[in-house]
């Protein structure tokens, strides 16, 4: 079957679907999007999060043919994603003279998120040292950005509880912490 | 695999009427692990997403009506003064994502005896509204689990909402597992007061073949509390009730061993959880009573 979804932004054409076939199979098989990360194809571990019409889910326990004409947001669209949401709440007034003159025709690359930037969020994980193997990472972003989109105050309780559904093995979680302790600072300086 | 996406539930009733082996798939947090797994390949999958109604809740005089499709999180954020046991119950479902997800038509559909709302629709009192092209019907929650992983649906019938009472007292869910998220209980255990009617009712999860109710626990509870004059007077559970109605939740419980855990430590996880679950519940009661009384 054939599904017509949005991811990123953009329009999505994926032919030859399987019926049974999950929207992680689809974003990373059929239209080149590996940032979801493909592990436990049961949710337990979280790596293939994205966002289903803005809300957290596991992309391997949702069928393809279900995403149809619904709206996807993958890791590899978060910094756009993240940079839209902050001109919408009215952060960014217009595009400075400098920033014009450096304006390059980067983003024609977007879809695998090269090129486009970092989110908060990405950038706080490198900072903090929260990235080890780097499997875990996909799935913990989407999640952290998600809580701190809704709850921009976490409590330490709050966050372990938002990131309950993503498992890490090497971390021990402590940088994870770390990291979104600092988004959250970072968000709340308006840095 | 043919993939069925009605766009009403009229649809989707002429299409579970046309191929009854179709597999409904709402949250999918059950039916794509199967998939996935290549345990099951379905003739059709039936995808319930675009008939909206199954996402919404009425609040009415005495009971919920909560569409089979409602997510736990909703359930969370906007239930837990109507439903506190479910919503509590909820609350250990998996973990956030699997909340945003899945609801209580999937749990019942499901009908593992490890589902966390059931024994949350047992102690509260619930109907499951089904319906097919022949016509809609309600099932009590008692008659709806028919055995492991079995229930009372005909195979064109689908699970439009479930109508659960309303709280009119304190109720109390718990859960045993090996850490707080993304659990599947070793054994569960839901209770609720019910100061109108005077009574009790209980749900165990996870320690018999299906859902059940501590029937036996419930009659030796809702005498021994009428006896001692307790739901006016107020006073403290006497200790040896509340380890009598323990002994009797544990009896209630016909549990195997497993990956999970052991029948014995099944049957005494659920004694625990029963007596702590009636001490939380009825402390909260004394609570309230001397708060009206106060008021008075």
């Amino acid at each position: 079957m054939r599904v017509n979804f949005t991811v990123n932004g953009r329009p999505q054409e994926a032919d030859d679907v399987w019926e049974g076939e999950s929207l992680l199979y689809v974003l990373r098989e059929r239209l080149g999007l590996p940032g979801s990360k493909n592990a436990c194809e049961q949710g337990e571990c979280g790596s293939c999060t994205v966002r289903l019409d803005g809300v957290p889910v596991c992309s391997c326990l949702v069928a393809a043919g279900q995403a149809e004409g619904r709206d996807v947001v993958t890791v590899e669209g978060l910094a756009d994603f993240a940079r839209q949401r902050s001109c919408g709440t009215g952060a960014c007034g217009g595009t400075s003279l400098d920033e014009a003159r450096q304006w390059q025709a980067e983003g024609t690359d977007s879809q695998t998120g090269e090129g486009s930037g970092l989110s908060p969020i990405q950038q706080a994980f490198i900072d903090a040292g929260a990235v080890q193997c780097g499997f875990c990472t996909p799935g913990l972003l989407v999640a952290a950005d998600e809580m701190l989109e809704r709850n921009p105050n976490p409590t330490d309780a709050d966050i372990r509880e938002a990131l309950s559904g993503n498992l890490c093995r090497c971390t021990g979680y402590e940088k994870i912490m770390d990291a979104v302790r600092l988004a959250a600072a970072r968000q709340s300086e308006g840095v | 695999m043919d993939f069925l996406r009605p766009a009403s539930w009229e649809e989707a009733l002429a299409a579970k009427a046309e191929h009854p082996t179709a597999v409904p798939i709402a949250g999918g947090t059950d039916v794509m692990v199967e998939i996935n797994f290549d345990h099951r390949r379905p003739e059709y999958l039936m995808d319930l997403n675009r008939i909206g109604d199954l996402t919404e809740w009425e609040v009415g005089e005495d009971t919920v009506r909560l569409g089979a499709s409602v997510p736990y999180t909703k359930i969370m954020e906007n239930l837990r003064a109507e439903l506190p046991g479910l919503a509590l119950a909820s609350h250990t479902v998996a973990s956030p994502q699997i909340r945003n997800r899945g609801g209580v038509g999937g749990n019942l559909g499901t009908a593992s005896p490890a589902g966390d709302a059931h024994p949350a629709l047992l102690a509260a009192g619930a109907e499951v509204e089904v319906e097919s092209v022949r016509g809609s019907r309600r099932i009590p929650i008692d008659e709806f689990y028919r055995g492991v992983k079995r229930n009372a649906l005909a195979p064109d019938e689908l699970i439009r909402a479930v109508h659960v009472k309303k709280a009119d007292g304190p109720q109390q869910f718990s859960k045993v597992g090996t850490r707080n998220a993304m659990v599947i209980a070793v054994c569960a255990f839901g209770l609720a007061l019910h100061p109108e009617t005077r009574t009790v009712r209980t749900g165990i999860g996870s320690a018999a073949p299906t859902p059940v109710r501590a029937k036996a626990a419930e009659e030796f509870l809702n005498a021994a509390l009428d006896e001692g004059g307790f739901w006016d007077n107020g006073k403290i559970i006497t200790p040896s009730v509340a380890k009598r109605f323990a002994d009797l939740c544990s009896a209630a419980c016909n549990p195997i061993d497993d990956v999970r855990g052991t029948a014995s430590y099944r049957r005494h996880a659920v004694g625990v959880m029963a007596r702590r679950t009636l001490t939380w519940t009825w402390e909260s009661y004394r609570g309230t009573r001397r708060a009206s009384e106060g008021a008075a």
